[in-house]
């Protein structure tokens, strides 16, 4: 080992080091650069020493998680590592795993209440199909006011054999969701039919109708938005408008002069800030009270406050209008001025899947942006077909709304002004009557909610026990250990007789008074 | 000549060969082929003797004899290739071109299995016509081998391993996105300015915020608009072995699109027809018939009302029973399911892990629930060790008091990795952990296990140690709707608690016909035999596609025995290529990119079905090779496998030591598989059967 070879050489890598630095293109502007920087200013040389240490020492810094203030440090040992580890870690216990141990969870569903068992115990079940009458499990017939089977739709022969053509084309379920080779035909049929029907630019059919609105709604409402929303929306938006996680203001229900205070309290909140955008989201036919908003009125408020309008017609689309077209058809609004129509095929039109109508651009939209749409099968093509089927009937035979309507004023006969102890709230037009205990009686008795709720089960029981089948209104689940706060307005328990054109005047009539009678007496026995 | 060949390639020995030579003029190749054709010339050029090439080449190069010296040329090829074919395991005589008509093939194959007879009668046009159709829904199995049954084997979890490709991929990959964010930027700057009415809806006006944000749309104008002839494609008829789509076209750069009024019948590799129940003949469809007779089209009212029949019940008892849980329910909407049943199972003070590749659905559902969420890495089982001790540590955030309840939701199979759970591993720590788990089997039921019973009988794991089953009827089973099962205390709490069956329609008869008849074939109360197979296809079909892909050097996510194989493409332009030059070949598949994977793994999507039969899967087989040639997407490097076979004399318990020991070069060639085509067809049918590597 010489001392001067190794020095030889070294002088020779920097030779050699320097002659191919300076081939470099450029280099010479570099080191000219470097050298003059340098020697007039020491300072910025130690500036930038600092700064490449700091650099170095970052880039060798392990990748740490931001941990809350809270978390607490605990000790313990990983498992894998127990192996490796030997002496003091045997000894010791750990404490994650002392509260692993500890830890004890409440069961995954809680024991049923004596309620609740009543309740599951009690579901009829219908054997064979669902009609004006319908058979039950217990073997006994009874007359059906429970279903949504408005124009006894679910025995059209003609709609079962068109949905056996399609059967035979198109098999069952189309295993794919729209956007991957799930859009059938029929389903482009579908919503050209649906937006003829309503006088839209343009519609998208959904699996379910339920799903529907809680869908539409956050595609389009994002965090920082405005939702201003009737007080008594269904369950479905009240979804819909929670995981939009827009800022919402509610209005009494059907109240359009507390709906134009809200209006106006936020556009006045909201002047200061950045656009955002705004929506009205409200029923057409309320599912929970059963009354028909003021359409115009609601129109001129949106255009004066500059909101979009969201209309859920789940319960008005085939049961208003000439044609059943829903409530624009029948306060003569073209359905242009509404933004957003949102309907269920499954509901009265006795097919399946649901709807949102508006322009081109909130269509399309929706075909990339709705998770009910894009990341669920379609709708079975017999559905689909199905549902044109009927909205086909509507618009070229519209007689066959009428029958259902003079059945509804039949059984209003016998029900409202008759009854001493129920009142309807909802609209002469709506086929779904919602009976609620007079108020006097309610607040004469003290009942609360859960005992009005009892006697409306011990209603329906009592008018099934006599051959006559109704339902009731449900209050709605809450979240598990929500608090009083998320739950906000609560549905007052009801009756729900649902009429069908399926019965002549005097089964209406005769079921009417079953249910009449049911009411007196539940209500004389509970005194 | 009782075969009807259509195709040179469609025949495999000697006799048939000379008969084809002579059909050969009246069947000249359609024009698209013309490339296929030269390919798959070179293809066998490295095999065949150096004679047949000379030959072969001096037709090519001269164009004015060109069709005639294709056929000449195959001919010439078949001759040479006819020894290797010989050998080939495949039942059915047909490798199929995709120059094929489809109802052509399924005329041919469903005559293969008769004995050859002199007595032959053409079969009457009606009863021809029939047959084709049901071919089209349900190809004939090619030969009783092709068959392999759906279970765990060995003990540990196989954790599948992920291939990298080179880093040149990567890089053009982000390149790529660089250019087309950099491009639309561009357009959008200069069309703001000189086409303002584009634009219009991306902006405020009258006082309205836009609908759409000007940066959310962004990606959707620039990117996806593009490339979207390749999603959303209409179809029309039942979607089984194959699919037909409407033919459409657009003349404003895919933002309109007109369809033309034709058709095309293309290969359908693209839905989750798992079981091949998506049929409109049979048995299934029969009794849908019947019941719709019966029943009508809808209950007209949700189950919480009276929209129960006994055709529920009859079809909970059905679904209870066939996933191994004491009780069961159904939803017209497996979006819904999820949706609805989260809320009801959890709330504030609970808290849910879940594996950060769930499905948008359980996020939908566990969000709406007020639950707090955490997540863990894709089936890592050591990190969600991890969230889990620290969380039962912690508590609940700010609090520290305890968790009320832990849930754990997982995925049977994810439909976009082809990846299984790592169900033992979680039945372990829920031993040691106390959580509740939840399994989505979306994907999984009726997809895996020998009893198509999904994971749980894939693992061979006892139903009662996962405490909610959870999936769809859309998939295996060709109706829709999803599922929930578990012990009969909590189904009935949920039938009270859960929107989804107090306000959502109940299931249609007709899809409930379709689930029920679907279960009893399946289990083997209806036609005994018949469920088995379909099952044992799929298996099959499932491991062939996936071994033979791998053995052509794609990188292939997932477990060997998931039916959904994703093949990695990488850059973003290749989407498009890959979709389009499959349809071209009538095959139709799915391409996924950003936001539904993450940026640079762009793939496409496999999804095998039992009414796929060997043929249909060598003629996917054939397309990707020449697609992989032409796009350049064969970049595996080995270690996720399709290597070659051991030498001779090497069994799987030496490999280690081989590999030790062997010559560098040899080990190079052992770890990039690039098999050539007909290696692959023909040793594909024993291969599938062992482990594979």
């Amino acid at each position: 080992m010489d001392l001067h070879d190794a020095q030889a050489w070294l002088t020779n890598l920097t030779n050699e080091l320097s002659v191919q630095f300076s081939k470099v293109p450029g280099s010479a502007i570099l080191l000219r650069y470097v050298k003059s920087s340098y020697q007039d200013d020491p300072i910025r040389s130690a500036v930038e020493l600092f700064l490449f240490l700091f650099a170095v020492r970052y880039l060798l810094a392990p990748s740490y998680k931001p941990q809350s203030n809270s978390f607490v440090k605990l000790s313990d040992e990983v498992p894998t590592q127990s192996a490796t580890h030997n002496l003091p870690s045997l000894t010791i216990r750990q404490e994650i795993d002392e509260l692993v141990d500890d830890w004890t969870p409440e069961p995954l569903v809680a024991p049923q209440t004596a309620l609740e068992e009543a309740e599951n115990e009690k579901r009829p079940v219908i054997v064979g199909p669902t009609g004006p009458k319908s058979k039950l499990a217990n073997g006994r017939t009874v007359t059906n006011l429970a279903s949504y089977n408005f124009y006894n739709l679910v025995a059209n022969e003609t709609l079962k054999e068109k949905a056996i053509q399609v059967l035979r084309t198109y098999g069952v379920g189309p295993c794919s969701p729209p956007g991957f080779y799930g859009t059938q035909d029929v389903h482009i049929k579908t919503e050209a039919d649906i937006a003829a029907h309503l006088g839209a630019a343009a519609c998208i059919v959904y699996a379910q109708a339920f799903s529907t609105i809680s869908s539409v709604i956050p595609a389009f409402s994002k965090r920082g938005d405005v939702i201003v929303a009737d007080k008594a929306v269904n369950f479905a938006i009240r979804k819909g408008i929670q995981i939009s996680r827009s800022s919402v203001w509610w209005y009494e229900h059907n109240d359009l002069k507390d709906m134009e205070r809200v209006l106006e309290k936020v556009v006045k909140e909201q002047a200061r800030k950045p656009l955002t955008r705004r929506f009205i989201v409200t029923e057409g036919l309320s599912e929970n009270v059963g009354d028909i908003i003021d359409l115009p009125k609601i129109i001129e408020l949106k255009l004066r406050f500059k909101f979009r309008l969201i209309v859920d017609e789940s319960w008005s689309y085939g049961v208003l209008g000439r044609t059943g077209a829903g409530i624009t058809e029948q306060q003569n609004i073209d359905a242009r001025d509404v933004d957003m129509i949102i309907g269920s095929l499954a509901g009265p039109l006795c097919a399946g899947g649901g709807f949102c109508a508006g322009s081109e651009e909130i269509v399309e939209h929706q075909r990339i942006a709705a998770a009910a749409y894009t990341f669920s099968a379609a709708l079975p093509a017999m559905l689909a077909t199905t549902a044109s089927e009927v909205i086909n009937m509507l618009q070229t035979t519209p007689d066959m709304l009428l029958p259902l309507r003079d059945n509804v004023k039949t059984m209003w006969t016998q029900l409202d002004p008759r009854s001493e102890w129920v009142r309807c709230t909802s609209s002469i037009d709506s086929p779904i009557m919602i009976l609620i205990l007079k108020s006097d009686i309610v607040s004469g008795r003290k009942l609360t909610i859960g005992d009005q709720e009892q006697i409306m089960q011990d209603v329906v029981d009592e008018a099934l026990a006599n051959g006559v089948m109704i339902t009731r209104l449900k209050s709605m689940p809450r979240g598990q250990h929500a608090s009083a706060k998320e739950i906000g307005w609560e549905l007052q328990p009801a009756l729900k007789v649902c009429l069908t054109s399926g019965l002549t005047k005097k089964e209406i009539e005769r079921a009417g008074v079953v249910i009449r009678h049911a009411i007196t007496k539940i209500m004389k026995s509970r005194r | 000549m009782l075969r009807r060949q259509m195709n040179p390639f469609a025949s495999n020995n000697a006799s048939a060969t000379t008969a084809t030579i002579t059909v050969l003029p009246l069947d000249p190749p359609p024009p698209y082929s013309e490339k296929p054709y030269i390919e798959k010339l070179e293809g066998p050029r490295r095999l065949s003797s150096p004679k047949i090439n000379k030959i072969a080449n001096f037709f090519i190069t001269s164009p004015k004899t060109k069709s005639e010296a294709q056929s000449a040329a195959t001919a010439l090829k078949l001759a040479a290739s006819a020894p290797y074919q010989g050998q080939l395991n495949a039942p059915s005589p047909q490798i199929k071109s995709p120059s094929l008509s489809l109802p052509t093939i399924c005329l041919s194959t469903s005559h293969t299995d008769e004995p050859p007879t002199t007595l032959w009668s053409p079969p009457s046009h009606a009863d021809a016509r029939r047959k084709a159709k049901e071919h089209a829904q349900f190809a004939p199995l090619g030969h009783p081998s092709h068959r392999y049954t759906s279970k765990h084997v060995g003990k540990e979890f196989p954790e599948p391993l992920m291939d990298e490709p080179p880093y040149y991929y990567l890089l053009t990959t982000y390149i790529s996105y660089l250019i087309l964010i950099v491009f639309g930027h561009v357009r959008d700057y200069f069309g703001k300015r000189f086409r303002p009415q584009h634009y219009r809806h991306l902006q405020a006006r009258n006082g309205y915020a836009p609908l759409n944000s000007d940066f959310d749309n962004f990606y959707v104008r620039r990117l996806k608009m593009r490339i979207n002839d390749c999603f959303s494609r209409p179809i029309t008829g039942t979607p089984g072995r194959y699919i037909t789509l409407l033919d459409r076209q657009s003349n404003d750069f895919n933002l309109h699109f007109k369809l033309t009024g034709t058709t095309t019948e293309t290969l359908n590799m693209s839905s989750y027809n798992y079981l091949g129940f998506a049929q409109s003949e049979g048995p299934c469809a029969d009794f849908v018939e019947e019941q719709v007779k019966k029943y009508g089209m809808t209950v007209a009212s949700p189950r919480g009302d009276v929209g129960t029949t006994e055709l529920h019940l009859e079809v909970e008892d059905l679904v209870a029973k066939f996933v191994g849980k004491e009780s069961a329910m159904v939803f017209s909407m497996g979006f819904a399911t999820n949706a609805s049943s989260f809320p009801a199972l959890i709330g504030n003070g609970c808290l849910v892990i879940s594996d950060e590749l769930n499905h948008a659905s359980i996020r939908f559902g566990v969000r709406l629930s007020g639950a707090m969420i955490s997540m863990f890495k894709h089936n890592d089982i050591k990190e969600l060790e991890k969230v889990l001790r620290n969380s039962i540590a912690q508590g609940q955030p700010r609090t520290h008091r305890p968790w009320r309840k832990i849930l754990v939701v997982v995925e049977g199979l994810y439909s976009m990795e082809g990846s299984m759970c790592n169900l033992p591993g979680l039945i372990g720590l829920k031993k040691k952990y106390k959580f509740n788990l939840f399994v989505d089997e979306a994907h999984s039921i009726g997809a895996l296990g020998p009893g198509g019973r999904g994971v749980c009988d894939y693992f061979n794991i006892d139903p009662c140690e996962v405490d909610v089953l959870m999936g769809t009827l859309t998939k295996s089973f060709g109706a829709n709707g999803g599922y929930l099962a578990g012990s009969k205390a909590m189904i009935d709490k949920l039938r009270l608690a859960n929107a989804g069956s107090i306000y959502g329609e109940s299931p249609a008869p007709a899809v409930l016909a379709q689930i029920s008849s679907a279960l009893r074939l399946i289990s083997g109360e209806v036609i005994p035999g018949q469920g088995e197979e379909r099952l044992q296809r799929l298996a099959f079909n499932s491991r062939y596609l996936r071994l033979g892909l791998k053995r052509l050097g794609f990188i292939v996510y997932g477990h060997d025995d998931s039916p959904i194989i994703p093949v990695l493409l990488y850059n973003p332009a290749k989407m498009p290529a890959f979709s389009h030059e499959m349809l071209k070949r009538k095959i139709s598949v799915v391409v996924v990119g950003y936001p539904a994977t993450p940026l640079v793994s762009s793939r496409a999507r496999f999804c095998v079905s039992a009414a796929h039969n060997k043929d249909d899967l060598d003629r996917l087989l054939e397309a990707c090779d020449e697609i992989g040639n032409l796009l350049q997407l064969k970049f595996s490097s080995g270690n996720a496998g399709g290597a070659l076979p051991l030498p001779e004399g090497v069994t799987a318990d030496m490999e280690k030591e081989w590999k030790r020991t062997a010559k560098p070069q040899d080990l190079i060639e052992y770890q990039r598989p690039r098999w050539k085509l007909d290696e692959i067809l023909k040793r594909g049918v024993q291969d599938v059967k062992v482990p594979l590597r």
